[in-house]
């Protein structure tokens, strides 16, 4: 009997890692939807960006006070999980804080993880205090309405509730250390240090029985806690605390500005400009069926993009920032994230459904965003500039302008007039080219 | 200053004189048809004849870079137009083409190498550094003195090319002091021509971004609003129209600057 506390802890770990390997592994397939993109260039600036702003969280300090609040979040999640690593070993063996050999360090370790521990817990309050008494704009938008707003809390209580078990378990046990009380008891005098969760112990009963049922209460709670918060991350927004590393790997390094030549264009140009080329050759048998020009759909756009969107943390900084959200219109760049994300796991779900191959729903990524959102981008790359993971939601627009007018001719009238006028004219306004030099006399 | 007879030869002229000339200046669609961009045109090529600089036009042979079809998803036209731009450029044996466009800056620099034009591009704003650096170009007088200038970044020179400094260089080295607003640099914000939204109405909106940029810089008070792209000039010369400000504000291209301070008096 005495070995089934081990077993269950064996069996939650197992569901609970599997069940996360599982839709890490959907996530991949879903992320291979996306049009084959091969990034393997500039591998050293790669790795410095991942360095600084996945590890770094450099973009995060151009707005200070959330940064740092944030980076308590972050440091607190990272070094606190170092303690993930004693309580599976004695989840495992049935030990007590077997990493007590370390001596001073270890209690230096207990010590500072109590103290991030409660930082943690001001930190998500005042999120909270931001997002729902406050109502900071960027995280009440259209958007954001529904389930990205209560994942957004559900995130914030997770983590409170998380420290304070943690705490309340570093109490009961240190209460139960001082009492001598079982296996709790050390010749060497206390184990670990306790400058948060000492403050909690006249909280707590003086029943040794009742403490060891809150310490073990709390270390279950802590550790199926962790795997459930593991588990979330597929369906929430916090999926960036991983993603984050290989997005602002891959992610467009500088210049921002430039553009990809879309091959499948070039090798049309190339052929309508070469005069020796047959107009009405027929397509050699093996040649692959031509591409979609831009994209209508996830399939069309590059594995990036959903990487991005899978990534993106709805933090709506981009949004904060675009001149055309600005100043009223309806595009708003985390909504662009927001849809890649959303209809990627339309098609996901679906693919799930028919085992293993997408069934056609008549639908496309055109159904959430609409001409109105796609027309507006000023192509500025301020919110790619700004996104503190390196998302780049300019890069869906223009795939679906693309789309729109070189497979729909869907462009804006306007629009239409000035490219004819660059075909005809060279330039995007009906002047003739032969007053092209006219200001030399003016 | 208008009415300075401009010297400029085509690049037509140039091979006929059997002479490559050391530049390319591109003058873009902008600066070759807009009323107010030709004056900015014109004063770059008088800055350009006042340091002796070897360079010619293509004149009615030069033709749209492409910029806003790519922009606006039309990549067709835009990969027509730099295929043919670059015949053009290389028939000339073209090494190095100066803008004063960032637009055209951007496409030349980073877009056409793929698809075979290569080339040293270099955005007016770099020359004129380099010019008053190497004192080529002297200014004789400096007529913005306790005058209030800020700069407003361009998009596609700025964040779309990390090219913050040489602007505000020049601006330095003509002992003018900027103001900076608010948002600049990397931060800076869209005048609203970009993305090919020069060319088209607005979609629904509680305001331009025109008025929503240019009301940060009038926040300063300035005299001076400097640029280093003809669609900003246009862009925020609406706003500034929209406050009723253009009697006190000038929005000027760099270019433009310099040339006052080549005159004597004042």
């Amino acid at each position: 009997m005495q070995y089934l506390d081990n077993l269950l802890f064996v069996i939650l770990l197992a569901a609970g890692i599997g069940y996360f390997a599982r839709n890490v592994r959907k996530t991949i397939r879903n992320i291979k939807l996306g049009r084959p993109y091969p990034v393997n260039d500039r591998k050293g600036e790669r790795w410095r960006n991942m360095l600084l702003k996945a590890l770094g969280q450099k973009k995060m300090f151009k707005r200070p006070v959330p940064a740092l609040l944030h980076l308590a979040v972050y440091l607190g999640f990272i070094i606190i999980n170092i303690e993930v690593i004693e309580i599976i070993i004695d989840g495992l063996f049935g030990t007590h804080r077997v990493l007590r050999f370390m001596g001073g360090f270890y209690n230096f370790l207990i010590g500072a993880f109590e103290i991030l521990a409660i930082l943690v817990i001001v930190a998500v309050t005042v999120f909270w205090i931001r997002r729902n008494v406050l109502k900071l704009l960027r995280f009440n938008m259209p958007e954001m309405e529904g389930w990205p707003k209560r994942d957004a809390n559900l995130i914030l209580y997770f983590e409170f509730v998380l420290m304070s078990a943690f705490l309340t378990m570093n109490a009961a046990d240190l209460k139960l250390q001082m009492m001598q009380y079982g296996h709790y008891a050390s010749h060497s005098g206390i184990v670990g240090s306790f400058p948060i969760s000492r403050f909690l112990l006249g909280i707590l009963p003086d029943n040794p029985e009742a403490l060891v049922a809150i310490e073990r209460s709390m270390w279950w709670f802590h550790i199926a806690g962790i795997l459930v918060f593991l588990n979330y991350l597929y369906f929430s927004k916090h999926f960036h605390i991983l993603l984050a590393f290989p997005n602002t790997y891959f992610a467009k390094l500088p210049p921002l500005a430039k553009w990809d030549n879309l091959e499948s264009v070039k090798r049309e140009v190339e052929l309508m400009m070469d005069p020796n080329a047959d107009p009405y050759a027929a397509p050699a048998g093996d040649e692959p069926e031509p591409e979609r020009f831009g994209a209508k759909d996830i399939f069309d756009l590059k594995w990036i993009n959903i990487l991005n969107a899978y990534t993106c943390t709805e933090c709506g900084r981009c949004t904060d920032v675009c001149p055309a959200n600005n100043t009223g219109k309806k595009l708003s760049p985390r909504k662009i994230m927001m849809d890649v994300r959303d209809r990627t796991e339309e098609v996901g779900k679906n693919i799930d459904a028919n085992g293993g191959t997408f069934k056609d729903d008549g639908k496309s990524l055109l159904d959430y965003i609409s001409y109105e959102e796609i027309w507006a981008c000023t192509t500025c790359n301020a919110c790619v500039e700004e996104c503190p993971v390196e998302n780049n939601p300019m890069d869906v627009i223009v795939q679906l302008r693309q789309y729109l007018v070189m497979e729909e001719s869907a462009a804006p009238a306007e629009l239409n007039m000035m490219f004819t006028n660059v075909e005809n004219n060279g330039a995007p306004w009906q002047y003739s080219q032969a007053d092209r030099l006219n200001w030399v006399n003016e | 200053m208008d009415k300075k007879e401009l010297n400029v030869k085509t690049m037509a002229q140039a091979a006929a004189e059997g002479h490559s000339p050391e530049y390319l200046y591109w003058v873009g669609c902008m600066g070759s048809y807009d009323d107010r961009a030709k004056k900015i045109t014109r004063s770059f090529v008088r800055l350009l004849n006042e340091a002796g600089v070897d360079f010619a036009v293509l004149g009615t042979e030069e033709s749209c870079s492409g910029d806003p079809a790519k922009r606006a998803g039309n990549e067709f036209l835009f990969q027509m137009q730099a295929m043919a731009n670059i015949e053009v450029m290389n028939g000339y044996g073209v090494k190095k083409i100066i803008t004063t466009c960032p637009h055209c800056y951007n496409t030349f620099k980073n877009e056409y190498p793929g698809l075979g034009g290569n080339y040293e591009v270099i955005h007016h704003s770099e020359l004129l550094q380099q010019l008053m650096d190497e004192g080529r170009l002297k200014l004789k007088n400096n007529p913005f003195a306790g005058k209030t200038v800020t700069y407003h970044d361009p998009c596609y020179l700025g964040r779309g090319n990390d090219q913050y400094e040489a602007p505000r260089q020049v601006l330095a080295s003509a002992r003018i002091e900027v103001r900076e607003m608010p948002h600049h640099r990397e931060n800076a914000v869209c005048c609203g021509a970009g993305g090919a939204q020069m060319f088209k109405e607005a979609e629904p909106q509680h305001e331009e971004i025109f008025t929503y940029r240019t009301r940060e810089a009038l926040e300063l008070k300035p005299d001076v609003i400097a640029t280093a792209c003809a669609f900003c000039n246009t862009m925020i010369t609406d706003g500034v129209k929209h406050y009723n400000k253009e009697q006190e504000v000038k929005i000027l291209d760099l270019a433009e600057i310099l040339v006052e301070g080549l005159e004597d008096k004042k």
